[in-house]
């Protein structure tokens, strides 16, 4: 393949999620100029920062399904491409929780599914074994399942981006797709606000709105219903209160897995998600409501009687792409497939749960469409590993010390609540991929994220900007373009520079 | 290691209080950590004043409360770290602290606890919408405009009436913001009646009692609320909602003590107050390590945190001098209308000041200590408000034979 010219590339990954992500720094292994066009400020936040983290098994999927290929195979690899990523996972296992004796068969054929899907180590418990792994969840037997895990689902995306950047892959942010042009040499023309892109391999990996570009290219069969997903997001001491996942026996025709109990990587609980069948008009509706947010910790409580709202730090929605409409429930498989009508045009349909887990054999998929095509020559330069930022809160004490010593800024903690250091807050501000919402320093370094939700470090954060990078007052935004943190300077104070 | 007879943990109005009546006890090894670059704590951002009436009988504006404070620490070169976190503390009273210089680590015959208090969040009161920009707590806002010149919002709805956003309803105003409202779940205000006359009454901004937030619209940046009233019960009168166009929405909906060095040293906590567990002389249940201020209760004015935090100093010089030896154990009882009482319980039989507040707004009211039902103090109060913290002494001779002690109120 041999594009050159700035904005001519072999392949552009529309979508900068998860899935877009994985294909990209997956892509990046072969001699391809590659392009990413994100409609966002920063990469991952769609329904890749908006879920539960969980790298799953593979039992919950119908056996023969690309959901619960992708499912087992993600899971399997998750491992070696975390170390190589520098991501956090943890393999904490998961519990599905029969409440009471008629759900102990929904146990039953969620493991023989699971072992039909390839999942290995499943087992049936009983009420005392529940006890002794989980003292505080109340059940009458449960599936345990060693191999579920979790990780940072935003931190892993931004890991992918920025393992990809380094790979040679061109990354455009506050860049939103808004026509589709197939001509006749083969090639795509896509317009954007600001630019025009030119490609032969065009991916459309947009989650929710994939169904919106496909139709752009003049592929009118795909449907998305959006599926909003409401959690609530627990302190750090309510991580006391559980070991595993913690899930329900799921009922298939409501399209989720039931509300759940899931510990993240960091340490907080998050209770979730709702499953509430939206506007397909409104795909960024975010929105959490009273009545859910009541539900979850009723729900919660069933399984966790400990759990109240006193742990509360936070909520958040998410939002699935599902190709059952709301009179159907239920899932249908991820569709991953060129289309007849418009060649080179792979699109990426319906990737909802278990799409984290599912993201990178996926890409691996698209790319071997590709190179079946294409017969790809090796990226010679192609470096797998990156590095995160280093989390001071995290060494032990003889480490910290050491890390002070080589530089001061570790010695300055800017957000008491994670501990996160000056040092990590400038390499969350400075990171390759030139985020700078507030949002993206946040995810990137944890700051804002404790109990205290940005009451202490938000300001300081705000004038390590202004120091550093001359912020003036129109330039903090929250979360990218025109969400403005500030209304203006004061009006009968010193300037704020 | 390094040891200290004292370390108080923050520099704010609590700390510095307890630094200054320590060393006027006569107590030399004194260090003061403070997280900021700064001693004052959060009285550097009250600009307004009212600070320092009980202990001065002077207005004063909060830097200024904090500068007399600050000068005396100064005078008395008593030490004190800037931009140093206590990460570790432990039960055995070892402390680590890392600063740019680095990483090190205190052994304190004493430690006294004045970390002060955090605001409590939309994410903790769990408020529904969309997570748009231009949803501040008053006590950010307060940092980002008066520390900052930062201005935050044109058109500002404020949940809560506490008093930080009272006086910041006034300070916005006074910037040219446009303060639609104050929503108050509750059929009172949670502020100081002075506050809602001097800054909700006197600039002509409506209070809605009984009212809250139900809902938050915008992407970007805020674009509108919907207020609702909320029935006696606190629950949500569908009916009543009404959407606000605002592109500010302020929380001053309480504050929580920040407990969690207190935690990490092994201390109880009282689920009352948020803060520590502790005896007369402010001693928590591990002792040898004493609270003040906020972190202990969250009070209502700044002279109360400096004269609780003088108090402490009594009980940790006589723990130096190992002069504090329990008569004594007696959990005070908590009786009818009181939300909680300081101390929780009582071991030396000293004179002691009771702090405590009210469940809800009365008039013609009796404050009544008793040991059984043999009535040892009683005081009458015209009216009592929630929002004011009410402090009464008990003399050792009346605490003298007590066998039990009860607080109510009539």
């Amino acid at each position: 393949m041999n594009k050159n010219t700035e904005n001519q590339f072999d392949a552009i990954i529309v979508g900068a999620g998860v899935v877009g992500c994985s294909i990209a720094r997956e892509l990046s292994r072969f001699k391809v100029r590659i392009a990413v066009l994100e409609k966002e400020s920063d990469v991952g936040w769609g329904s890749s920062c908006r879920n539960s983290g969980v790298i799953h098994a593979g039992f919950n999927n119908q056996p023969g399904t690309l959901m619960a290929k992708y499912c087992e195979e993600g899971n399997q690899l998750f491992h070696s491409i975390a170390q190589e990523l520098d991501v956090l996972f943890k393999k904490t296992g998961k519990l599905v929780v029969a409440k009471n004796n008629s759900e102990i068969a929904g146990l039953k054929k969620l493991k023989k599914q699971g072992e039909r899907n390839g999942v290995k180590n499943l087992d049936i418990i009983d009420e005392q074994e529940i006890r002794k792994l989980e003292p505080n969840v109340r059940g009458v037997a449960a599936l345990l399942s060693p191999e579920t895990a979790i990780t940072s689902p935003y931190l892993y995306t931004i890991a992918l981006a920025e393992n990809a950047l380094k790979n040679g892959v061109h990354f455009y942010l506050n860049t939103e797709v808004e026509n589709i042009e197939k001509k006749s040499s083969g090639e795509f023309v896509l317009k954007t606000q600001n630019k025009q892109f030119i490609t032969d391999y065009l991916i459309n990996s947009t989650g929710v709105y994939c169904d919106k570009i496909a139709r752009m290219a003049g592929i009118d069969r795909y449907r998305i219903y959006p599926c909003r997903g409401e959690y609530y997001v627990l302190d750090k001491n309510a991580s006391s209160l559980m070991n595993h996942l913690i899930y329900p026996v799921p009922h298939i025709e409501e399209g989720g897995l039931g509300i759940h109990l899931t510990p993240t990587v960091d340490g907080n609980v998050l209770i979730g998600p709702s499953n509430e069948y939206i506007d397909t008009n409104k795909r960024n509706n975010y929105a959490v409501t009273m009545e859910v947010l009541s539900k979850l910790c009723k729900e919660a409580q069933k399984f966790l009687p400990a759990i109240s709202p006193k742990y509360f730090i936070r909520n958040y929605a998410g939002i699935r792409s599902k190709q059952t409409p709301p009179s159907q429930g239920g899932y249908r498989d991820y569709v991953i497939e060129e289309s007849e009508e418009v060649p080179n045009m792979i699109n990426l349909i319906g990737i909802e749960s278990p799409g984290l887990t599912a993201a990178y054999p996926i890409a691996k998929e698209v790319v071997a469409m590709i190179d079946k095509k294409e017969k790809l020559s090796t990226n010679p330069d192609f470096n797998p590993y990156r590095k995160g930022i280093l989390r001071f809160e995290e060494q032990d004490e003889e480490t910290k010390r050491k890390l002070v010593e080589q530089d001061p800024d570790y010695g300055e903690v800017i957000c008491r609540c994670e501990q996160v250091t000056k040092r990590e807050i400038l390499q969350a501000i400075d990171n390759p991929l030139g985020a700078r919402s507030l949002i993206s320093i946040k995810y990137r370094s944890r700051a804002m994220m404790g109990r205290c939700q940005g009451g202490y470090c938000q300001t300081r954060i705000m004038e390590l900007l202004k120091e550093k990078y001359n912020y003036k007052w129109d330039d903090f935004l929250l979360r990218g373009s025109e969400s403005y943190m500030l209304t203006g300077n004061r009006s009968n104070g010193e300037p704020a520079l | 290691m390094i040891n200290k007879d004292v370390v108080i943990i923050g520099g704010g109005a609590a700390g510095l209080a307890a630094a200054v009546a320590c060393r006027d006890k006569g107590i030399e090894d004194i260090l003061i950590i403070e997280r900021e670059s700064a001693l004052g704590g959060i009285l550097k951002q009250c600009i307004h004043d009212g600070f320092g009436l009980i202990k001065f009988q002077h207005s004063y504006t909060g830097p200024e409360y904090a500068q007399k404070y600050v000068d005396q620490v100064e005078k008395q070169e008593i030490a004190y770290l800037l931009d140093s976190m206590v990460i570790d503390i432990t039960s055995q009273k070892v402390l680590t602290v890392v600063n740019k210089s680095g990483l090190k680590k205190y052994k304190a015959k004493s430690i006294i606890l004045a970390m002060g208090c955090r605001e409590r969040t939309r994410g903790a009161i769990g408020i529904p919408g969309t997570r748009p920009t231009g949803i501040y707590t008053a006590g950010v806002a307060q940092n980002l405009i008066n520390i900052h010149n930062y201005m935050i919002g044109k058109e500002v709805v404020i949940l809560g009436s506490g008093d930080i956003g009272l006086i910041m309803a006034r300070r916005l105003m006074l910037e040219g913001a446009t303060i639609k409202m104050v929503l108050e779940l509750l059929p009172y205000g949670s502020g100081l009646p002075r506050n809602f006359n001097q800054c909700l009454s006197d600039f002509d901004i409506p209070l809605y009692l009984n009212h809250t937030v139900v809902d938050i619209k915008g992407n970007k940046r805020v674009e509108a609320i919907t207020m609702a009233e909320v029935d006696h019960n606190g629950k949500v009168i569908l009916s009543t909602c009404q959407e606000v166009p605002c592109d500010t929405l302020l929380l001053s909906v309480g504050l929580i003590p920040e407990n969690e060095l207190s935690k990490m040293a092994g201390i109880q906590l009282d689920s009352l107050t948020g803060g520590a567990l502790v005896d007369e002389y402010g001693q928590s249940t591990v002792k040898g390590i004493f609270a003040c201020g906020n972190v202990l209760q969250v009070h209502d004015i700044v002279d109360n945190v400096s004269l609780e935090a003088e108090h402490i100093a009594c009980g940790v010089e006589k723990y130096l001098s190992s002069f504090l030896k329990p008569k004594n154990d007696i959990a005070i009882e908590i009786g009818e209308g009181l939300r909680y009482v300081l101390p929780q319980r009582i071991q030396y039989l000293d004179d002691t000041v009771f702090s405590f507040r009210v469940k809800k707004p009365g008039k013609k009211k009796q404050i009544v200590f008793k040991n059984d039902n043999r009535i040892i103090k009683e005081k009458s109060f015209i009216r009592v408000n929630p929002a004011e913290m009410i402090r009464i002494k008990l003399t050792s001779s009346e605490l003298s034979d007590i066998k039990h002690l009860k607080v109510e109120l009539n």
